[in-house]
């Protein structure tokens, strides 16, 4: 059965309808990639999947409870991550009180997880003391990131981690991305750098117009003539 | 969104505004058949002019969503300017070297203010920003030093020789409309600092400008004889010196009436234009509005200013009225509160409304105070024959302040519950 | 020698007295602002009604037979601080709360916060007159001279002031603890900064809301007690203190208490310096310049003293508005 698994899901901002009847499940252990043109409404999913919308339609099932319609604030109890677009850290504080608000709320110990998160990005080790508005944009995505892990998520939602990155920096946040996705955390990841994602995704979903239109595995997207022509670039 | 602003068909019969207007028609014969026709006169006059103080608010608020908490520092504004203009003047004052010494201030005034203007666009004629910085600061420092030292020796000289400047003599109507352009001025000062800014500033300031205001004119005795007050006030009209109040009332308040029918007309034409849709698209969807290339501080800033316009005129009427101008008597709850409780009771953003709500909440208001007085004199009886409580004696200011605590009630209780008012805007919000 | 310790007493001191005031009133308004996104007009009156609430609870402990040797105000103020604290989250859950919820603007919260100052102004008067009293019941307010060697003049300290400068220090310590080591203090921080990141992340913004009234309202029951220890307890206060504290905090940067507390002494200062007679101190200098100065040489004459913060108020909206530390919100 998967974990994650939503069916004909319809949602949008108010009165707005964005997302029609869209479908995708993803199993556990999985790296599933959304890709799609601007405004297609991917962000949207990730926010409807998060509890951010007004589902209309649909359902949204994880690990086997409905969540649809639970409110962002309570999801981390379900342990669903999600890294936004923008805006993604809380500039003023430092690194490490980043991480700690990641794991606002966890009542227990969580120094070990702190540990493990500084393992997998070392550099976020030096910096810890310095706020993250001062850090580089790739930096910050990384603290993001972090932020995510503190609650040892079964699912991680990332929203265009690469954006604005340059090309040898989007591979490093890649690397991560299948370093953390070995130790069995699920991945749900939209990206414009398609090529690259789908090559690391275990499936691929195209969105477009607010609909899905192909769903595959990662390799047969990339090798689909069609996906190619009109998404990724010829 | 564009149909979302675009001009809402007027129902033919305005049922809802018919209905209220007939109630209030009731209310106002019930005070003229219990009080008789000179305190009614009384109280429809000052309803009056309140409701062109409030129509003043209405688009500050109604049409803009622009907080201003600083009502009374406008309305004492437009009154203190309308009685200089329009008292008679003092001879010992124009016999005495204080015209020179205004004529100088004023003049040492626009200098100071043209420099600061040019040091602030110290940098498009070539100088460093910081060094700007240092200029800004040294011409502000200058300017303050001149200014203050002049105005501390004409306030002088002209206290000891004339007592104060006097009025010009000139007519009242004039002075009205002079009092509208200098709250106007006043505010196009207080707008250019904070309207670009975030909307509570505009309160925190206008709260502040308001308290100075009312400051200065308590203590510039050279400029309006400070807490001395000015008595009698000139009339547009024949005065009641002959003991006939209910016509010389009467007459007053068919001139307050054309004022508040002009006001209301002219704003009302302004909503249904494509400047008050333009008002409303701003205020219900900012940045759609401000991404349509509209300057958005700058339409801000025109209808906070024609709003103090309008306070301006209000407040000067509701002072003549009184025939006595006396700073001490511009208080926070009555000029500024008060109006703010008429307007969003009658219905932002609704000229009816605003009319509506003003007379309402001012007749309330002035009954209010025998109730209130009655209700705590009784309470007080009763709690002495019981229980032996002797009241305070400060008991009657005590019971009036129970009306600072139904202002607030009202203005929490209508945000909660009735947010839109008795007679909502004709087109609802988004 | 004399005329520097005039100057110490009545421009040093007595800034740093109102200062300090301002100070702990600007914490509160601050981190309001910054987490509940409106300016709390009802500010002036929460301080009114928490020294008020202090006098009551004094009266209760002399008439538990209870002397010290400290104002019995200043203890009654931890429990009128408590309980100011309680009251400003109870008027969040009627006022405030219902508004947030169902979206208003911010400035239909500030409109809100008025209309609960009106009410509280109102309940005030009503109960405790609109004369002044002293918040000195039963022990006579001790006052402290310290005399330097050159100065037949000493220099004057009262009991509430010592207590305010105390007090003041040990908040501004507690607070950067709290704000820094704990893991709401923290919360706090991060819902000023980003609030949706904050709701995504899973912080209970409520927790965050109900510390932010606890503080906002402990700090201002305590700068009331202690203003009305220092002069008396004046039921018309509240707009005339609101308008200082304001500019303290949009000096010091919106949603940032050490600014804050920075500016509440920055506006203090420049208060008392501004209505301070400065002739006292040019006068022994008389002869080396060979003028004479004026008798009073104040730069704004007392009764326009509210200029002062007005006047920095508009110079930062004018030239820095996000404050001198940098405020987030424009
Ligand atoms: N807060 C919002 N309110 C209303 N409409 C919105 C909002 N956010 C996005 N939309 C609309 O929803 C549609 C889909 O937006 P979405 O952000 O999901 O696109 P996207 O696929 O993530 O694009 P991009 O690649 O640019 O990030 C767009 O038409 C956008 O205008
Ligand atoms: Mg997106």
């Amino acid at each position: 059965m998967s974990l994650l698994s939503i069916d004909g899901l319809t949602a949008g901002y108010g009165q707005m309808t964005i997302l029609r009847d869209v479908d995708m499940a993803l199993d556990e252990g999985e790296i599933g990639v959304i890709v799609g043109p601007n405004g297609a409404g991917k962000s949207t999913m990730l926010k409807a999947i998060f509890g951010m919308l007004t589902v209309t339609g649909g359902s949204i099932t994880f690990d086997g409870t409905d969540i649809t319609g639970i409110r962002s604030e309570k999801l981390a109890g379900h342990r669903i991550a999600y890294v936004p677009q923008e805006n993604n850290v809380f500039a003023s504080l430092t690194v490490e009180e980043n991480l700690e608000m990641g794991a606002y709320t966890r009542r227990d110990d969580v120094s070990h997880v702190l540990d493990h998160v500084y393992e997998i990005f070392p550099d976020m080790k030096d910096k810890r003391r310095q706020p993250a508005g001062e850090l580089s944009g790739g930096q910050r995505q990384m603290v993001a990131f972090g932020r995510a892990l503190m609650i040892e998520p079964k699912l991680i939602l990332l929203d265009e981690p690469t954006a604005g990155l340059s090309p040898m920096f989007m591979s490093v946040i890649f690397d991560r991305v299948i370093a953390i996705n070995r130790t069995g955390v699920t991945v749900a990841m939209v990206e414009q750098n398609a090529k690259q994602a789908l090559a690391i995704a275990h499936k691929g979903f195209v969105l477009a117009g607010g609909q899905n239109s192909y769903t595959d595995t990662g390799q047969n997207l990339l090798d689909n003539p069609e996906v190619a022509r009109s998404f990724l670039g010829g | 969104m564009a149909e979302t602003t675009a001009t809402p068909a007027r129902p033919l019969v305005p049922v809802r505004d018919l209905a209220a207007f007939a109630v209030l028609a009731l209310i106002v014969l019930a005070v003229f058949l219990s009080q008789g026709s000179v305190y009614s006169l009384r109280v429809m006059v000052e309803a009056a002019c309140y409701a062109v103080l409030t129509l003043g608010l209405t688009i500050q608020w109604g049409y803009a969503g622009l907080f201003n908490v600083g009502v009374m520092g406008f309305l004492a504004t437009g009154a203190a300017t309308s009685m200089l203009v329009s008292y008679p003047t003092n001879p010992d004052f124009w016999n005495s070297p204080g015209p020179a010494l205004v004529a100088m201030f004023v003049v040492k005034l626009a200098i100071c203010g043209a420099a600061i203007w040019l040091a602030n666009r110290a940098e498009r004629i070539g100088f460093h920003r910081r060094l700007k910085g240092l200029l800004v600061t040294a011409v502000l420092i200058a300017s303050f030093v001149v200014i203050s030292w002049h105005m501390t020796h004409m306030a002088d000289v002209i206290e000891s020789q004339a007592g104060w400047v006097g009025g010009l003599g000139l007519p009242v109507i004039l002075g009205w409309l002079v009092a509208g352009l200098v709250a106007g001025l006043v505010a196009w000062f207080v707008g250019r600092v904070c309207l670009g800014l975030r909307s509570d500033y505009l309160a925190i300031a206008t709260l502040g400008i308001a308290q100075i205001i009312k400051t200065f004119l308590k203590n510039a005795d050279w400029l309006t004889r400070g807490t001395l007050t000015v008595s009698p006030l000139p009339w547009p009209v024949p005065t009641p010196a002959n003991g006939d109040f209910a016509f010389a009332r009467g007459m007053y308040l068919i001139v307050v009436v054309i004022v508040m029918a002009l006001v209301y007309l002219a704003l009302q034409r302004a909503y249904y234009a494509p400047w008050g849709r333009m008002m409303r698209a701003i205020r219900d969807r900012e940045d759609a509005a401000a991404a349509m290339g509209k300057d958005v501080t700058a339409r801000r800033r025109e209808i906070f200013v024609l709003g103090c316009v309008v306070m301006g005129i209000g407040g000067a009427m509701l002072i003549h009225f009184a025939q006595i101008y006396d700073p001490s008597g511009f208080i926070d709850l009555n000029h500024t509160f008060l109006i703010w409780v008429m307007m969003i009771l009658g219905g932002a953003g609704n000229n009816r409304g605003a009319i509506f709500g003003a007379i309402f909440v001012y007749i309330a208001w002035t009954i209010s105070e025998p109730i209130a007085l009655w209700l705590f004199h009784t309470g007080a009886a009763y709690a002495h024959a019981w229980t032996g409580w002797n009241p305070p004696s400060d008991l009657d200011s005590r019971a009036l302040q129970m009306r600072v605590f139904v202002v607030g009630l009202t203005i929490t209780l209508v945000l909660r519950y009735a947010p839109r008012g008795i007679l909502p805007e004709p087109e609802a919000r988004h | 020698m004399n005329a520097l310790v005039f100057f110490f007493d009545n421009a040093i001191l007595s800034g740093l007295i109102i200062g300090a005031i301002y100070a702990l009133g600007a914490i509160g308004v601050t981190l309001i602002f910054g987490i509940l996104r409106f300016a709390h007009f009802a500010h002036g009156d929460m301080m009114t009604m928490g020294a008020f609430l202090s006098l009551i609870f004094a009266v209760l402990l002399q008439s538990m037979g209870i002397h010290s040797p400290i104002a019995l105000a200043f203890f009654g103020m931890f429990p009128a601080m408590a309980a100011t604290a309680l009251i400003a989250i109870l008027f969040d859950k009627l006022f405030y709360k219902p508004l947030r919820d169902a979206g208003a603007r911010p400035v239909v919260m500030v409109m809100a916060s008025v209309g609960v100052t009106l009410m509280l102004q109102g309940v005030l008067r009503v109960f405790g007159g609109v004369s002044a009293r002293s918040m000195y019941i039963g022990s006579p307010k001790a006052i402290f001279q310290f005399h330097l060697p050159d100065a037949t003049r000493p220099i004057v300290l009262t009991e509430p002031q010592i207590i305010l400068f105390v007090f003041t220090a040990v908040t501004v310590f507690a607070l950067h603890y709290f704000l820094t080591r704990t893991r709401l203090g923290k919360a706090m921080r991060a819902v000023s900064d980003n609030p949706d990141l904050a709701s995504i992340t899973g912080i209970d913004i409520r927790h965050v809301v109900w510390a932010t009234w606890i503080i906002g309202g402990a700090l201002a029951c305590a700068a009331g007690t202690l203003l009305s220890m220092d002069v008396a307890l004046k039921p018309d206060l509240s707009f005339n203190i609101l308008l200082p504290i304001f500019a303290a905090t949009i000096v010091g940067g919106i949603g940032q208490p050490y600014g804050a507390i920075a500016g509440g002494f920055l506006v203090g200062l420049c208060e008392s310096f501004a209505v301070f007679n400065w002739s006292i101190l040019l006068r022994p200098l008389e002869p080396m310049f060979g003028v004479d100065f004026p008798s009073s040489l104040a730069i704004v004459p007392t009764e326009y003293k509210l200029m002062i913060p007005f006047v920095i108020l508009i110079i930062v909206l004018i030239y820095r508005p996000t404050g001198i530390f940098k405020g987030k919100v424009l």
